[in-house]
């Protein structure tokens, strides 16, 4: 079953020397599965998140022969029909709470407005779900730090707020946009963890974003390899190892090894693919 | 008690602030009594005859020289002047031939009430101006607030205010003209706050009431186009850098309608800042006001700094130059400390 | 090589290559944004009647002619005569030398001294920089109109001492941009390099600081520029400044303030000249702005 159907979608921003593409034609289906955006910085993957939920800003442009979420056509959606879907059936989780956080905004406020927006709840029930959906993320004494400000809890605890903000309105599939890269090696596991048994309890839809191919290949049940606004190569994650495309076996060739006996990592030769 | 840690680590942060506020004000008090002294004693060729006046007698001039205290050392003369203006002697007018002080007390309401209904005119169009502008950055709406935000720039206060006489008074009769009240009028309500709108109320007399705002609506409008001009430069630069932050996008990810992302979310850090630009305008208003009493015959402090500088009478001058500038900076540190304490990351 | 390719080259073989290519890039960026093309034509328009002022007025800017006191604008006086039968037109043309006068002497006088104090204060640090970062930000927060007046009526009236009386007010804000400016390279490796090579600290300050202060103070002082006319305007107005028979522009609306009820002319055209002149600076100001520092860019 698909959950949303991609054809043929690109992002331009003008530039005084004219357009600039950002994502060149991509195409790509998802069921209620988990799907791994890997690439270098630039490639496009971020955009193609936020392109999902049409939130490209002017003045930039995104166009598709076809954006498909559940049955739903994204594209022929006005405004306001794009807010009903935004948060209540995708969701994004972004990259570093320090900044996703409204700074002055109390935790509990922020969370409590993600669920507001959408349903017509109590003030007590709405508390009762905010509680709840902490306690979720593993935030010992919810109590308290719905009242905090966001600057007053560390980088992991906040991505588990912004999780809990995000899944709060349940949402079918939920972006993830780099949702570690900002975080201490520590806490990273723990919240990929959180991410994917909260999203294989529900049976939502999953795009993690990022550009590390290891953490992908763990936590992806199919890995879609960006270069330059282009989808290079799809595969299985369990066969990321025989990935065909010279980009892509330049990136694995590229991470070092617990065991390494090279002297030198290898840089990507870019040679071989662009320029076609 | 750990629960309560925050709460006097706030308070103890808070008089900390608010100690550094008094030292600081105090500081820059000196340094206005320091250039005020300098601009009185040392900077005019012969500082007796600035403030006796040249139409003084011989006997006078010399009494003068004496009561100064010019044979003494600078620093002494200093110190004195220092005692002096903080037991609110300021000297004579020789224009007025009263103290200077009481003079100041007298005029001060009327250029309080013109600044403040100016600066209510100016944060209630401008920041609604600054917000729209920024949401619609790069619009043909934005352009033309930009530009109007800039002839707030360009445009000399005294020559806006005599258009605006020979447009709205002269030629359309909209308005009332110079002075606070029609000169029947005058007198009619007993001065008990200064502020000719707040005296008329408290008395219940509405038709001085009306003729008293018909003619400061002219005057504070000018004022207020003036601070509406800045206030709609910095919201409009303050928002736009809001609106590029992740959290917006966050709010907008939530599915939180636009109106909402705007004012609920990226206005709400801003309103501390905007605090800062309000006080600051609101100070630059009252020396604002200087050039524009002139025209209107206000009988305000500015009007009353414009004809002592024509008649040389620099007690009147040093004295209404130390009074603004003291509201300017207290203003000016009151806003910077309301900064510190209502802003929820710095505590 | 064609000019274009030699100005844009990225390894430039001579500093004046590499000044030129800068030079080059900049006035492209400003050339871009509308509004900063209004205010140089602006500017140039006003330098140019500065210039050519006797060729361009069709009258004596002094001349009395009481026979045609206080004529409307007409073909034969474009903005209508004065009291004393003179061209208003002619006036704010021959204005305009002063209006350049003023800004330029205080733009010489201020900003080389707020540069200079700011950086002192960011390049030495320590009590230096407190001490004259104190007295900056005493004048800092002074109302600015208030003290010029206040100078002005110590000095006596007189357009000279307008500009030393504007120039004094005008230049903590230069010192504090050039201390902010210094305070971020201050510990850079080229400062070191510069010490390590046995230069003196006057060198320094005077070879590599305040040359690198530069850009944002050009902005700044453009930016201040209507402020600065506005304060000129405003003490002319008052009888402060320029004394008569000069033709300034605040002056001469003080004198047609008894007329503005009947022959409106008098007082609003020299305003419409004061309004251009400093909307061309600010228009500018703010394209510069935009171009040399880009972080700031369409902001404000």
């Amino acid at each position: 079953m698909t959950l949303l159907s991609v054809e043929n979608l690109r992002v331009s921003f003008p530039t005084p020397s004219g357009p600039v593409e950002v994502v060149k034609g991509l195409s790509f289906d998802l069921g209620r599965e988990r799907l791994g955006i890997v690439g270098e910085s630039g490639s496009g993957k971020s955009m193609t998140g936020r392109a999902i939920l049409r939130l490209i800003r002017s003045p930039g442009h995104q166009i598709a022969d076809k954006m498909e979420f559940d049955g739903i056509d994204l594209q022929n959606r006005s405004e306001r029909q794009m807010r009903q879907l935004r948060g209540a059936r995708i969701s994004m989780v972004m990259q570093d709470p320090k900044f996703s956080l409204n700074p002055v905004m109390t935790i509990g406020a922020q969370i409590a407005e993600a669920l507001r927006v959408h349903e017509k709840l109590p003030r007590r029930a709405v508390r009762a779900r905010v509680l709840e959906m902490l306690e979720a993320v593993r935030i010992n004494d919810p109590e308290r730090v719905m009242k905090l400000y966001p600057h007053e809890v560390s980088g992991g605890m906040g991505q588990r707020v912004m999780i809990a903000m995000m899944l709060i309105p349940q949402p079918d599939l939920l972006i993830a946009d780099e949702p570690t890269s900002a975080l201490d090696v520590s806490v990273q596991a723990q919240v990929l963890d959180l991410i994917d048994e909260l999203v294989r309890e529900k049976g939502m839809g999953l795009i993690l974003i990022s550009h590390d191919l290891n953490l992908v290949a763990r936590y992806c049940d199919r890995i879609m390899v960006m270069n330059a606004g282009r989808v290079v190569e799809t595969c299985a994650a369990d066969d990321l190892h025989k990935a065909q495309h010279p980009y892509t076996q330049g990136l694995l060739a590229a991470v070092p090894r617990m065991e390494e006996t090279r002297d030198e990592l290898p840089v990507l030769d870019r040679s071989q693919w662009s320029g076609t | 008690m750990p629960a309560d840690a925050p709460v006097s680590k706030r308070l103890q942060r808070s008089a900390g602030s608010i100690g550094g506020f008094v030292v600081v004000t105090l500081l820059t008090f000196i340094g206005l009594l320091a250039i005020t002294f300098f601009i009185g004693r040392v900077v005019p060729i012969d500082p007796v005859l600035s403030v006796v006046g040249d139409r003084a007698t011989q006997e006078q001039y010399d009494a003068a020289k004496i009561a100064l205290g010019l044979d003494r050392p600078l620093v002494m003369q200093f110190f004195s002047y220092v005692g002096d203006v903080f037991q609110g002697d300021l000297g004579r007018s020789i224009s007025t031939n009263r103290d200077v002080a009481a003079d100041l007390t007298r005029v001060f309401p009327a250029t309080l009430e013109m600044a403040t209904l100016g600066i209510i005119i100016g944060v209630g169009l401008g920041v609604p101006l600054g917000v729209y502008a920024a949401a619609r950055q790069g619009s043909w709406v934005d352009q033309i607030i930009r530009v109007f935000a800039l002839l707030g720039y360009s445009v000399p206060a005294f020559w806006l205010g005599l258009v605006g006489l020979a447009v709205f008074y002269a030629g359309l009769g909209w308005v009332s003209g110079p002075g606070r009240v029609d000169i029947f009028y005058e007198g009619l309500v007993p001065a008990r706050t200064g502020l000719m709108l707040v005296d008329a109320a408290l008395a219940g007399d509405w038709d001085v009431f009306w003729n008293a705002l018909d003619h400061l609506g002219l005057p504070a409008a000018i004022l207020g186009f003036f601070s509406l001009a800045y206030i709609a430069r910095m919201t409009r630069s303050f928002m736009l850098d809001q609106l590029g932050q992740e959290y917006v996008t966050t709010a907008r990810v939530k599915g939180v309608p636009e109106w909402r992302v705007i004012w609920g979310h990226a206005f709400r850090p801003i309103r501390v800042p905007l605090i800062t630009v309000i006080g600051l305008s609101y100070a630059a208003l009252l020396e604002g006001s200087v050039m524009i009493e002139t025209v209107f015959s206000w009988p305000g402090i500015g009007n009353y700094l414009t004809v002592a500088l024509l008649n040389a009478d620099m007690n009147a001058v040093l004295g209404a130059t130390l009074v603004i500038g003291a509201v300017f900076i207290l203003i000016n540190k009151l806003s910077d400390v309301l900064y510190r304490v209502l802003d929820p990351r710095s505590r | 090589m064609t000019t274009r390719q030699w100005l844009l080259a990225d390894s430039p073989s001579s500093k004046l290559q590499a000044n030129l290519g800068r030079g080059y890039r900049m006035m492209h960026a400003l050339l871009r944004n509308p509004l900063a093309v209004v205010g140089m034509v602006i500017l140039l328009v006003l330098i140019f009647a500065a210039a050519f002022a006797p060729w361009i007025a069709p009258y004596s800017p002094i001349g009395q002619n009481l026979g045609e006191r206080l004529l409307p604008p007409s073909f034969e006086h474009w903005m209508g005569t004065d009291e004393l039968g003179r061209d208003i037109f002619s006036r704010v043309v021959y204005g305009a030398r002063i209006t350049l006068m003023i800004v330029a002497l205080v733009a010489v006088i201020s900003a080389p001294m707020g540069l200079l104090i700011g950086a002192i204060a960011g390049y030495f640090g320590g009590w230096t920089d407190r001490i004259l970062m104190g007295v900056t930000d005493v004048f800092l927060s002074m109302p600015k109109l208030i003290l010029a007046l206040a100078f002005v009526a110590a000095l006596g009236p007189g357009i000279e001492n307008a500009i030393i009386a504007i120039a004094i007010t005008a230049w903590p804000a230069y010192a504090r941009i050039a201390r902010a400016e210094t305070m971020t390279f201050r510990n850079s490796e080229f400062i070191s390099a510069m010490r390590l090579l046995g230069a003196s600290h006057a060198r320094i300050i005077t070879g590599h600081v305040l040359p690198l202060c530069t850009s944002s103070m050009i902005v700044r002082v453009t930016l201040d520029m209507a402020g600065i006319i506005l304060t000129a305007a405003g003490l002319g107005f008052l009888g402060l400044g320029a004394q008569p028979p000069l033709p300034e522009w605040g002056a001469m609306i003080s004198r047609g303030r008894t007329f503005i009820l009947d022959q409106w002319w008098v007082a609003t055209m020299p305003g419409f000249a004061i309004i251009l002149v400093s909307l061309g600076f600010c228009f500018l100001g703010d394209g510069l702005r935009d171009v040399l520092d880009p972080k700031q860019g369409g902001k404000s």
